[in-house]
């Protein structure tokens, strides 16, 4: 293991218990209410180049206990040691080793069937998913309806098209497995769970 | 140590010398840490992760060689901070790892760690800080050493002759 450069490596939480207890609100808000977008305040300076919303979420959400897959383009960053250092978390070569995914962009997001899924018995076990996309709307794109949507929303993700939408239903056909997924843009984050059905 | 240059790449002469002074600056007493170094401990250190205590696993091995056992947990206090720019700015990262639960122990340690790591900032820490706490922890080992000795048994002859025996068979 080649020792980090931590003179590159900036601070975390400045208070750990409050902005890790802040940051996990919102993400639990995102993904109890999918579709919904959320301002992630910034409770920790996050590293260049990387979307705030979704450093913030995998800082507060990660411990030495979690694996974590990240896109290539993100294994070479210097994000991964900023983040490393804070939470101790494992990094790991294959998404299906993975209890959470940071992808880059959306051309970097691999087929949802890459992801651990999850079980019968132990369906807690699926990858929770983290994607940067480049724009998020509660205007136009799908349409979302299932557990937490009062009727049905709108949201559109950039860059997302037909193909996933496809493999968004086989993905609710693994119930109660399946991935969940975060979606960020800049500091805007929103969830949908492995329960919401999507038409495009 | 003061012709090392940290500055550039790390070859394994510093990584021996940092090494070296991060054990004793975490086994040295706080009273002698506090006169040295807290002049240059800012009111703002910048935490890169501020003190935190907690327990790991000490293991052990029988003899010095055996197999690794579980000693005991032992509470750990760490940290990494850069320095307070408002004080003495030397733009290198310190870290502490120190025994118990004083938060002040680790961030002094920490602190002389970011300071010993610039060539500029070194000649701020008190030049015989180091020697007078290892002096310090030798004296307590010889102490200890001492009250030891007293109490020592030799066992001559039967087991010690049988083992050697049992050496020599072995070998051959």
């Amino acid at each position: 293991m080649s020792a980090v450069d931590l003179s590159r490596i900036g601070p975390g939480f400045a208070d750990l218990a409050l902005g890790s207890q802040a940051v996990f609100r919102t993400v639990l808000d995102a993904l109890s209410h999918p579709g919904r977008i959320l301002m992630m305040r910034e409770e920790a300076p996050p590293p260049r180049d990387v979307h705030s919303a979704a450093a913030l979420a995998l800082l507060a959400l990660l411990d030495q206990d979690c694996a974590l897959w990240l896109s290539p383009s993100l294994a070479s960053g210097p994000a991964v040691a900023w983040l490393r250092f804070h939470t101790g978390c494992r990094i790991v070569e294959r998404a299906a080793d993975a209890q959470f995914a940071w992808i880059a962009g959306v051309s970097e997001f691999p087929a949802l069937d890459a992801f651990a899924q999850g079980s019968e018995f132990e369906p807690e076990k699926s990858t929770t998913c983290v994607i940067q996309v480049d724009a998020l709307a509660n205007d136009g794109g799908w349409t979302l309806q299932g557990p937490g949507i009062n009727g049905a929303c709108r949201l559109a993700v950039a860059g997302l098209g037909d193909d996933f939408v496809a493999q968004w239903q086989d993905n609710r056909l693994r119930f109660p497995g399946g991935v969940d997924l975060l979606f960020s843009s800049g500091e805007r984050l929103a969830g949908i769970s492995r329960t919401t059905r999507i038409r495009s | 140590m003061s012709t090392l240059q940290f500055d550039d790449k790390q070859t394994p002469q510093t990584v021996a010398a940092r090494q070296a002074w991060m054990r004793l600056l975490s086994r040295a007493p706080l009273e002698m840490l506090e006169p040295a170094l807290s002049p240059f401990a800012g009111p703002q250190p910048q935490w890169l992760r501020a003190p935190e205590t907690g327990l790991i696993m000490a293991q052990g091995r029988v003899g010095g060689t055996g197999a690794r056992f579980n000693l005991g947990e032992v509470t750990v206090t760490r940290c990494a901070l850069r320095t307070d720019h408002t004080v003495v700015d030397c733009n290198t990262v310190g870290v502490a790892y120190v025994l118990g639960h004083s938060h002040r122990h680790a961030e002094l340690a920490a602190l002389a760690d970011a300071m010993l790591q610039d060539s500029a900032c070194r000649a701020l820490v008190p030049a015989d800080l180091l020697t007078r706490i290892e002096e310090w922890l030798e004296a307590r080992r010889a102490e200890r050493a001492d009250k030891t000795r007293s109490t020592r048994v030799e066992f001559f002859t039967v087991a010690r002759e049988a083992s050697n025996e049992d050496a020599t068979e072995d070998s051959e």
